[in-house]
């Protein structure tokens, strides 16, 4: 297996939008500059940066959810860029994302069984009696009961609904997850179990992680490499330790000044 | 309305035995006995998970609990210059409207939502001026724009609408609004969750400059530990509507007494991740109802 999972490499992409008197201008943002990042495989690489930095757009890019504008994404010795719309979605097998919003995230309309089951069936994996099994495996795995594939989202509270999106994601046994802030719309005290729940994961089925964040308390424990955004160009990328602990770049430390109760809680 | 002369030693705001429950079903309590009390010029911060009450808690002071709900033992008192100590939960409609907004004011999480996306900022920050203070004119204009110079924001942007700015800067227009009629108490529920980093730090800072210049009593509602850390003098640890713990910033995170604190304590990430992660844990939970939740060490 070879070192890195997922190459980005040069990225780039300009968002134009309507602007001036009446919107008759145009101006462009550049929502990611010539970014390039390297996934270990079976590692952890954060994202990390403020709103407006371009690493949800980056997240979107790697997928090919959103069409980039120049660069490449190689995976499996594939240009995901280049490849057509059919070979696209049998890639997409391996390539799954968590989102951050499990509130938004899941059809309301969907059993839960049938949410998780989705992907198995889009694909055409196994039958329906193996699916069901998958399923039931997948949720149990991830907390959840057999029974609960009859419900709705709604009856989940949020830590529930994560870990719903999470078991839709990985009953697909994919090779690199991208999780978009899977944490920050959860109290602390569930976002440690989902931290660990994704952690125990990731051993398991060998997976490689993307996760993006903006809370560097959380990037702090579950990645082991890490990416600075900001205004759409990667400012500093590293091993965790090392960027913690002598940041280089002016913005890398302003971020890690600025969260919250440093001195009291670690003291 | 009941009223007592002013008592210097009573702390500006103290709730005694407050509990609150659905007007449907009066035994289902939501929050249930809470008691504390905040001083002037002091922050205390109300920490706990979503359902432990601690929103609950800050409507009841500002007399804003829903329609469904009801307050069903307990006083808020407030201890004001001039009218004395009042019980708010007493108090008319009519007498809750002059205290909110003048004397208690009341930032939320989310400062797209709470912000009139079709006036100007400069009109809202100037609607409470109007009302409470009868400003008009070139004296309202003024005061707006020195409240604007205040929280940071250029003056000139008093002709902005809510969208033509950034998540921090409406966060702190809606800081100015709150401020703008000098309250002795000013309610901060979760201000800063919905806000980046650096842009927390700004607040946090602005929050607590605003506090010393004014001498105003902050209650600060939050689950981060962290912000606490930065923020707080006192705090006070909520689980399932009851306070599991209360004391100095520095007890509290340093010398947890409750379960629930060092649990709670332990599942926050710390930024140098020397700590190991641990999910809560609720071990510590009383059997069978036999024992109250607070009590147990």
């Amino acid at each position: 297996m070879s070192e890195y999972i997922l190459e980005a490499n040069h990225l780039t992409k300009t968002y134009t939008q309507r602007s001036g008197r009446f919107g008759f201008g145009k101006s462009s943002v550049k929502a990611l500059n010539d970014v390039s990042i390297k996934l270990r495989t079976g590692k952890t690489l954060a994202v990390v940066g403020e709103s407006g930095s371009g690493k949800s757009t980056l997240a979107r890019c790697l997928l090919q959810l959103q069409s980039i504008d120049s660069g490449e994404v190689i995976f499996s010795g594939k240009d995901l860029a280049k490849l057509d719309a059919e070979s696209l979605r049998s890639v997409r097998k391996d390539l799954q994302m968590v989102f951050q919003d499990p509130f938004a995230s899941l059809n309301p309309r969907m059993r839960v069984g049938d949410l998780v089951g989705e992907g198995l069936l889009i694909h055409g994996l196994g039958s329906a009696a193996e699916r069901q099994t998958k399923v039931v495996a997948m949720l149990n795995r991830v907390g959840l009961t057999e029974a609960d594939m009859q419900k709705y989202p709604h009856e989940f509270s949020g830590g529930q609904r994560q870990r719903i999106g999470i078991a839709r994601a990985l009953v697909l046994q994919p090779k690199v997850v991208v999780c978009d802030e899977p944490v920050s719309a959860l109290d602390v005290s569930i976002q440690a179990q989902i931290l660990l729940l994704l952690k125990e994961l990731q051993q398991e089925m060998a997976l490689s992680y993307i996760f993006i964040s903006h809370d560097l308390r959380v990037v702090r424990h579950i990645a082991d490499d890490i990416v600075v955004m900001h205004q759409g160009r990667v400012v500093e990328q590293g091993e965790v330790a090392d960027i913690y602990e002598q940041p280089q770049h002016a913005y890398t430390q302003n971020l890690l000044a600025a969260i919250p109760g440093k001195k009291v809680v670690n003291g | 309305m009941m009223t007592n002369p002013v008592n210097t030693v009573q702390p500006l705001l103290q709730l005694q035995h407050v509990s609150i429950s659905p007007k449907k079903s009066p035994s289902r309590l939501l929050v249930n006995d809470v008691s504390f009390s905040i001083e002037a010029g002091k922050t205390t911060c109300v920490v706990g998970e979503s359902g432990s009450g601690k929103s609950l808690t800050a409507l009841s002071v500002m007399g804003l609990l829903s329609q469904q709900l009801q307050l069903n033992t307990g006083k808020v008192l407030f201890n004001d210059k001039e009218s004395g100590v009042q019980d708010i939960a007493l108090l008319s409609e009519k007498a809750l409207q002059k205290i909110r907004g003048a004397k208690i004011a009341m930032i939320f999480q989310e400062p797209m939502t709470s912000l009139n996306p079709v006036l100007t900022v400069g009109y809202q920050i100037g609607e409470s001026l109007t009302t409470h203070l009868g400003l008009k004119g070139e004296a309202l204009k003024a005061k707006i724009a020195a409240l604007l110079e205040m929280v940071g924001i250029p003056s000139n942007r008093a002709g902005s609408y809510p969208d033509e700015l950034s998540g921090g800067q409406r966060q702190r227009v809606m800081i100015a609004m709150s401020i703008a009629c000098e309250p002795r108490l000013l309610i901060a529920d979760e201000p800063t969750t919905a806000l980046d980093v650096t842009v927390q730090a700004q607040i946090l800072k602005l929050l607590d400059d605003l506090k010393t210049r004014m001498n105003m009593g902050m209650l600060f509602i939050t689950h981060d530990f962290g912000v606490v850390a930065d923020i707080a003098d006192n705090v006070v640890v909520m689980f399932r509507g009851e306070i599991v713990e209360a004391g100095s910033k520095a007890q509290v995170l340093t010398n947890p007494q409750h379960p629930y604190t060092r649990a709670l304590l332990a599942c926050v990430p710390d930024a140098e991740g020397k700590k190991d992660l641990k999910p809560i844990d609720y071990a510590w939970l009383p059997e069978n109802n036999t024992q109250s939740i607070g009590a147990v060490r």
